[in-house]
C-alpha cells in the first residue's frame, strides 16, 4: 500500500472566489499580515501494489482527465511515505 | 517585469518603423494601415490592442452593420419603444409608469471550451447589460443548441453549461423562465449558448452609456483586474508583446456570481440616489470597451490613469490591462461631489471601487502609465468607426437542390399501428423529448414573482403585486427552417415566439435577437445572414414589433462546415393582469379543444421529417404574419375574457406534440376527431405556422366560436379533454403513462 497525493490548484491568473473570500475574512477575525489566499483540492489516493512508472503515469492520466479540469487547473502528482505502523 | 522601453505616444511617434503584431491580434493589413492613417503615426501596443479588440468582428459588428441596419431602417411606429438599439439594451414601457429593458446575447464559443464557466460568464454579461440600463433584473432565459444528444462530447458540454447557467443564475437569486434546448450534430463543435435577461425599472430611472460633463469622474468598481480572457474578443498571443512572459493568457474567465450580486445592489444604489451620469459594464474588451464607448457616447474627452485599476496579477503589462475581460466589472461616470457617496455606497456593499480618470473638455482619449501617455486617440474612431464590410454573399448552388429534395415527397405511415409508432418515436425523440431534466436544475421560483416558467410557452413575471401588471417572453429560432430558407426561417423564428407570447395572454411588444451565423468569409453563410436579417426586419415591421437590440455571432463552424443559420428570436409581452394568463395544461374534463388556423401538408424541415427519416430538405413552412397577427389578438382576447383555459402554440412536432404536452402536464387525457378534408397523418405532424389548441369550457363556446367566426379566424373543433388516454377516433389510443414514459425518460437515459 501506498499514498499517491494529488495536489489541484485554479491556475495562477484564474479568479479564485473562495480563496478571496478567506482572505478577506482573516482581517476582520484578526489574522493580519496575509496577502494573498489560494484554494485548491487535495486527493489522496491509495494505492494497490507498487508505485512504478506505470502506476504513477496512470494516475497523472486520471488526474488529468479527471481530478483536474485542465482548461483551468494545474495539477502535481506525488507520492508520500506512510509512516511504518500503518504498513 | 514591465516592457522596457514603455511604448508611450513619444515613443512611438520618433520610431515609427517598429513592426508590431497587427495580424496575431486579428487585424488585417488595410485594417492595420487606417489606424495608421487615422492616428497620423504608428500606434502604441496599448492603442494596437485597443483597436484590436474593438475593431473584432465580435465587438464592432464589421461583417453585419450594413445589414443590421435594417432594423432600424423598417423599424415600425410603436409607441412604447423608450430606447432602441445602439444602448447595452433596449427599453420598452409596459404601462402604469414601468419599463422593461430586455436583450439576449450569446457566449457559444467559451461555453464550449469551458462548458461551466463559459455559459455561467454569459449569465453574468448579460445581467450586466440590464444593470446598466438602471433596471433591476428580474429573470433568465436560456436557448441553448447542442450536438447530437448521443454524443459522448455532448455529455461533456452540456451538464457543465446547464450547470454553469443553473449554479450563477441561481446564485443571483434570478428565476430562470424560459428557454429551448436543441440538439442537432451541426451543433457538435460549435454549441450555441445563448442568455437573456429581463429588468425592470420606473420610466425615470433609465441610464444611459456615457460620459458627459469635464471634471467627472470615471470610477471602476467591482472586482479586481486579472489576466482572464485576455484573447477572448481578439486573439492576443501576449508572447508576441513581451517574450519574458511565462504563459500564455487563457481565454477562459472565471465568473463570481456573489460579486455580481453585490454589483447589481450597490448600482442600483446608486442609482436610486442619483449619483451616476453614465454607466457602462464591462463585457468583452474590457476597460478598452468601456472607455472608448463611455467617451464617445459623451463629449469624448476622457484621461484614465492605468495605474489605478486594481489588478488580482501585479504582472499584468498596461496592454493586458486594457484587454482583460475579468467578470464582475462596471464603470460608472459620477460627478466629483458626488464621489464620496459613491465610494461610500461601494464600501457599504463590500465592493472595490476606484477612481481611474476624468472626463475631459477635448476630445481625446488619453491613458497614462507610470506617468507616460501610452494611448492618445478620438475615442469615436475606436468605438464606433471601426471598419465596415460589404462582405461578398451568394444564395449557395446546393440551396435549389436541398429544396427541391420535397419532404412532402417522404413516405408516410400506411396503417394505424405505424401511425401510433411514429407518435410515440416523435414525442420520445431528444428534441421533441421532455427537458424537465435539464430546466430541474434551474430555479424557476426565487423572488417570488414567476407566474409561468418552461414548458409553458413563455415564461411570465409579475412586477407588480397590486395591478397584478406582468411580463412575458418567449424565445424561438429554428435552425432546420432557416437552413431550408433564411428568410423564412427567421420569420417563422419571430412567428413562433410571438405565437408563444400571445398564447399565455400577453401582448407582444418587442424583439431582441441573437443571430448565430458560421463564418462572414463564406458567401453562403453571409447570404444566409443577408436573408434572415431581411427576413425579420420585414416581419417586425409588418407585426409591429421593433427590435431593441440584440447580438450577433459569427464564425459558428469548424473547418468548412458552418451550424444551421440560426437566428433566436425573443419577444416581450405584457400582460394587465397575470392573474388571466393561459397555461398549456389541459384543466378540466369535458372541455372542448379547437384548433386555430389553418392545417396544410408542411413538412420541410419538420420534427417528423427528422425523426422518422433523418431528412431536411423542401420549404419550411409558410409565413402569413396578418393571420399570426390575427390569432394573437383572438388568443389575447379569449384569456382576457375567460373564454380558454388552456392554450399552446403548435410549432415543431405538429398538433400532436401539444395535445400530448397539454395532455401530461394536466394529468387529463384527449379524445380527437379528425376533421372533414383533413388526414389523421396531416392533423398530427403537419407544420404549418399561424396555429394553435386551446381548451375551452362548454358554457363559452359559442361567444368564442362567435368571435373567430367574425374575426375570420379558422377555428375547428377537434375534440375533448377527457380520460387518461389520447385517442384519435378510428386510428389508435396511447394511455397517458405510455407516452409519459415515452417523453420523459430520453434525455435522463442520455445524459443523467
Amino acid at each position: 500500500m501506498a499514498r499517491v497525493v494529488v495536489d489541484v490548484m485554479l491556475k495562477p491568473e484564474i479568479l479564485d472566489p473562495q480563496g478571496q473570500a478567506v482572505q478577506r475574512a482573516l482581517p476582520r477575525l484578526g489574522f493580519d499580515g496575509i496577502s494573498d489566499v489560494r484554494q485548491g483540492k487535495r486527493f489522496e489516493l491509495e494505492v494497490d501494489g507498487p508505485v512504478d512508472e506505470a502506476a504513477l503515469a496512470r494516475i497523472h492520466d486520471l488526474a488529468e482527465s479527471f481530478l483536474a479540469n485542465t482548461v483551468i487547473e494545474d495539477f502535481t502528482v506525488r507520492v508520500e511515505e506512510v509512516a511504518e505502523a500503518v504498513k | 517585469m514591465s516592457r522596457t522601453p514603455l511604448d508611450t505616444v513619444e515613443h512611438a511617434a520618433a520610431t515609427p518603423d517598429v513592426e508590431l503584431p497587427w495580424a496575431e491580434l486579428g487585424l488585417k493589413k488595410d485594417e492595420y494601415e487606417r489606424v495608421v492613417e487615422i492616428l497620423g503615426r504608428r500606434p502604441t501596443g496599448a492603442e494596437l490592442a485597443m483597436y484590436s479588440v474593438m475593431w473584432s468582428e465580435h465587438c464592432s459588428y464589421k461583417s453585419s452593420k450594413v445589414h443590421l441596419r435594417q432594423f432600424g431602417e423598417k423599424a415600425p411606429e410603436n409607441d412604447a419603444l423608450l430606447v432602441g438599439i445602439g444602448e447595452n439594451a433596449g427599453v420598452v414601457d409596459v404601462g402604469q409608469g414601468y419599463a422593461v429593458t430586455f436583450k439576449v446575447e450569446s457566449h457559444n464559443h467559451p461555453s464550449y471550451v469551458e462548458p461551466y464557466q463559459g455559459a455561467a460568464t454569459g449569465v453574468g454579461g448579460i445581467v450586466r447589460d440590464i444593470i446598466a440600463m438602471g433596471a433591476r433584473p428580474v429573470a433568465v432565459v436560456d436557448p441553448l443548441r447542442f450536438g447530437a444528444a448521443d454524443h459522448p462530447d455532448t455529455k461533456r458540454v452540456l451538464p457543465g453549461v446547464v450547470a454553469g447557467i443553473g449554479g450563477y443564475g441561481n446564485c443571483l437569486g434570478l428565476p430562470n423562465i424560459g428557454g429551448e434546448v436543441v440538439f442537432d450534430a451541426v451543433y457538435q463543435g460549435n454549441p450555441l449558448v445563448n442568455a437573456g435577461c429581463i429588468g425592470v425599472m420606473r420610466h425615470e430611472d433609465i441610464h444611459l452609456a456615457k460620459a458627459s460633463g469635464a471634471g467627472n469622474k470615471v470610477i471602476l468598481y467591482g472586482a479586481r483586474t486579472g489576466g482572464d480572457g485576455i484573447g477572448g474578443a481578439s486573439i492576443l498571443a501576449s508572447e508576441t508583446f513581451d517574450d519574458a512572459k511565462p504563459s500564455k493568457r487563457p481565454a477562459v474567465q472565471v465568473g463570481d456570481p456573489f460579486q455580481e450580486k453585490l454589483l447589481i445592489e450597490c448600482t442600483l444604489e446608486a442609482f436610486q440616489e442619483k449619483l451616476v451620469v453614465g454607466i457602462q459594464d464591462l463585457g468583452a474588451a474590457g476597460l478598452s470597451c468601456a472607455t472608448s464607448e463611455l467617451a464617445s457616447n459623451g463629449s469624448g474627452g476622457m484621461r484614465v490613469t492605468l495605474d489605478d485599476v486594481p489588478l488580482r496579477d501585479s504582472t499584468l503589462s498596461p496592454e493586458e490591462i486594457l484587454m482583460s475581460e475579468s467578470q464582475e466589472r462596471m464603470c460608472a461616470v459620477v460627478e466629483p461631489e458626488k464621489v464620496d457617496r459613491f465610494l461610500e455606497i461601494c464600501e457599504k456593499w463590500d465592493v472595490i471601487a476606484t477612481v481611474i480618470g476624468e472626463v475631459t473638455d477635448g476630445d481625446r482619449l488619453e491613458i497614462f502609465w507610470h506617468g507616460e501617455k501610452i494611448v492618445d486617440v478620438d475615442p469615436r474612431t475606436v468605438a464606433h468607426e471601426g471598419p465596415t464590410y460589404e462582405r461578398p454573399y451568394a444564395r449557395p448552388a446546393w440551396q435549389d437542390e436541398l429544396q427541391a429534395d420535397d419532404a412532402n415527397k417522404l413516405p408516410r405511415p400506411r396503417t394505424a399501428d405505424e401511425l401510433k409508432d411514429q407518435v410515440l418515436q416523435l414525442v420520445a425523440s431528444p428534441n421533441q423529448a421532455s427537458k424537465k431534466w435539464i430546466t430541474s436544475q434551474y430555479d424557476h421560483f426565487v423572488q417570488g414573482n414567476t407566474v409561468l416558467a418552461q414548458p409553458e410557452d413563455s415564461g411570465m413575471i409579475r412586477i407588480d403585486e397590486e395591478t397584478g401588471l406582468g411580463v412575458a417572453i418567449a424565445t424561438d429560432g429554428n435552425g432546420r427552417y432557416a437552413k431550408l430558407d433564411p428568410y423564412t426561417g427567421a420569420q417563422l423564428a419571430l412567428a413562433e415566439a410571438y405565437r408563444n407570447v400571445a398564447t399565455t395572454g400577453a401582448k407582444p411588444l418587442a424583439v431582441s435577437d441573437c443571430l448565430n451565423f458560421g463564418s462572414p468569409e463564406d458567401p453562403a453563410v453571409m447570404w444566409q445572414f443577408a436573408e434572415a436579417v431581411r427576413g425579420l426586419a420585414d416581419a417586425c415591421q409588418q407585426l409591429g414589433t421593433p427590435v431593441t437590440g440584440g447580438n450577433v455571432s459569427l464564425y459558428n463552424q469548424t473547418g468548412e462546415a458552418a451550424i444551421h443559420p440560426t437566428p433566436v428570436v425573443a419577444v416581450l409581452g405584457v400582460i394587465d393582469d397575470v392573474a388571466r394568463r393561459t397555461p398549456v395544461a389541459f384543466r378540466e374534463e369535458g372541455q372542448l379543444i379547437y384548433l386555430l388556423g389553418d392545417t396544410r401538408e408542411e413538412f420541410g424541415g419538420s420534427a417528423w421529417s427528422q425523426v422518422v427519416h433523418d431528412h431536411l430538405g423542401g420549404l419550411p413552412p409558410q409565413v402569413d404574419l396578418e393571420r399570426e397577427r390575427l390569432l394573437a389578438e383572438i388568443l389575447i382576447s379569449a384569456s382576457r375574457d375567460g373564454m380558454i383555459d388552456s392554450a399552446h402554440d403548435l410549432s415543431d412536432g405538429g398538433l400532436i406534440q401539444a395535445v400530448v404536452e397539454s395532455a401530461l402536464l394536466g394529468g387529463k387525457g384527449a379524445r380527437l376527431v379528425v376533421p372533414d378534408g383533413l388526414d389523421a397523418f396531416t392533423l398530427l405532424f403537419s407544420e404549418s405556422a399561424g396555429r394553435a389548441i386551446v381548451a375551452v369550457p362548454r358554457s363559452e363556446e359559442l361567444r368564442f366560436t362567435d368571435m373567430c367566426g367574425a374575426r375570420g379566424l379558422p377555428a375547428t373543433r377537434i375534440g375533448v379533454v377527457d380520460g387518461d388516454t389520447v385517442e384519435i377516433q378510428g386510428e389508435f389510443s396511447l394511455s397517458l403513462e405510455e407516452l409519459r414514459t415515452a417523453h420523459e425518460s430520453t434525455i435522463p437515459a442520455l445524459l443523467a
